[in-house]
């Protein structure tokens, strides 16, 4: 097998989003590279999600670009087969834990008979080995979310997406989903992750992008963001003061 | 309630002898209804689900067009089927009119639209918690449709059922195009209209409660494979 073309560095340009005639996200530019976990913090509302999906390809941007590699990649599907999302709530097919794991695998046009060992190997990364023949739906919230994982794993994504994925869960179940977070960041995939939680952005973080009404307001270190913060918008939301 | 005691009797009758007539009538029944509804669901699975996740203008008033011809009268059905393949109609010279497969293509129209209107609904809230995530990752349209409607399978057996349901007992449009000829293509429905208008009340209601029995003992097949699929699927 040959190495699929690298999509990273993922550059946005002047990002425009315009929803029933509210400006949501304004002049959005910023490079992200390879190798760092990056996050995307702000308080609810400030258009996180929305700017995740757009670089995802999910919803199209009103205005500005997203460039993928060092030029423009033509095909959209191609371009989301080495990404994978992460949502707030799991999205679970009407079937087994290993079913769904499979199902994204044949998305990805994975030959069928590598699909069950590649499945496997996934549930096993994930915690989930002896959960596999489950029904996805009656797993608890915990294992559903590292059950998306385990999905996100299979198909050995570039980068990966994850929106608020701690936000129903309880410390232990953040924590588990938080380790896996690492594993892949370990593995080479470039980790994007939305968060309005200061101490899971403190946790994770290599660098911030700290958006605050559909503007981003810093782009920093985490280090250089939870030390110094230059803003005073990010002064005031990582005293706890609420930001509207 | 004489009458009703006498119709048990008969149809206890019926069942016990295993009249040779009498099981020709339910088997053709059950031939022309199920084959009917499989071509229905053949055609009515992927044309509900594309509808479902197709945007064009005037997509409402399909939706309210497929929606109304769930109600379809059988025998308008019946008719429009009798011209197409009477002698002089267009399709004439295939000599299908007064055969099975006559009936079974005014059966499959009759039914279609249920099937097709009930899976694009199922589909559409299907595709309303799948979009994002098939989305993600990557889905053809084909993909699409193929994930909902594997993932749709409990609500479209019963889709399937309520096609069934309309196939078996309706007698309008089986009698205009079968013509209720005796052991060619005279069904449960068409020998209890014949038996009724003869004043045999009592076989009229014997048949009634056999074809009762039949409808019930098909939704419970059908049902026990459901909860067998489902058991198997939540423990496996």
């Amino acid at each position: 097998m040959s190495t699929p073309p690298a999509i990273l560095p993922l550059e946005v340009s002047d990002l425009v989003y315009e929803a029933g005639g509210a400006r949501l996200l304004h002049d959005i530019s910023f490079r992200l590279t390879a190798g760092t976990r990056t996050v995307v913090l702000g308080p609810n509302g400030a258009g996180k999600s929305l700017l995740l999906r757009l670089c995802h390809g999910l919803i199209t941007p009103t205005m500005g670009a997203i460039r993928w590699g060092d030029q423009m990649l033509a095909d959209p599907r191609r371009l989301q087969r080495h990404q994978a999302m992460v949502f707030q709530r799991p999205v679970l097919l009407r079937r087994s834990a290993r079913g769904n794991v499979e199902h994204a695998l044949s998305l990805h046009r994975v030959p069928r008979r590598q699909r069950r060992a590649r499945a496997d190997l996934a549930l096993a990364q994930t915690g989930l080995a002896e959960l596999g023949n489950r029904p996805a739906r009656a797993l608890s919230g915990g294992e559903q979310q590292r059950l998306a994982l385990a999905r996100a794993w299979a198909t050995t994504p570039q980068v990966l997406f994850l929106d608020e994925p701690t936000a129903n869960l309880d410390p232990a179940a953040t924590r588990a989903v938080e380790t896996l977070i690492h594993g892949f960041h370990a593995a080479g995939t470039k980790i994007i992750m939305t968060t309005h939680d200061l101490g899971q952005a403190q946790r994770v973080a290599d660098e911030i992008v700290f958006i605050h009404h559909g503007r981003v307001l810093e782009r920093t270190s985490a280090d250089g963001f939870f030390s110094a913060p230059a803003t005073p918008e990010a002064q005031a939301f990582i005293k706890g003061e609420l930001l509207w | 309630m004489g009458e009703f005691g006498q119709a048990l009797v008969n149809a206890a009758t019926l069942i016990v002898e295993f009249d040779r007539d009498f099981i020709g009538i339910v088997g053709l029944s059950l031939r022309v209804s199920l084959t009917a509804v499989l071509f229905a669901c053949a055609l009515g699975f992927p044309l509900g689900a594309v509808l479902a996740l197709s945007r064009f203008p005037g997509r409402g008033a399909v939706v309210a067009g497929l929606n109304a011809l769930m109600g379809l009268p059988p025998v308008v059905v019946g008719l429009v089927v009798f011209l197409l393949l009477s002698r002089s109609g267009p399709f004439g010279v295939l000599g299908l009119l007064f055969t099975p497969t006559a009936m079974i293509i005014a059966q499959t129209i009759l039914v279609t639209p249920i099937i097709a209107a009930l899976t694009r609904q199922t589909v559409e809230d299907l595709w309303s918690e799948y979009g994002e995530h098939l989305h993600s990752l990557g889905a053809t349209r084909a993909d699409t449709i193929g994930t909902l409607l594997w993932d749709g399978r409990f609500s479209l057996t019963t889709t399937a059922l309520a096609g069934f349901g309309r196939a078996i007992a309706e007698v309008g449009a089986v009698m205009i195009v079968g013509g209720n000829i005796d052991s060619v293509t005279r069904v449960m429905t068409t020998a209890i209209a014949l038996e009724t208008s003869k004043g045999n009340l009592e076989m009229a209601l014997g048949l009634g409660i056999v074809l009762l029995v039949l409808a019930l003992a098909v939704n419970g097949a059908s049902q026990l494979i459901g909860t067998n699929a489902m058991r198997r699927a939540a423990q496996a």
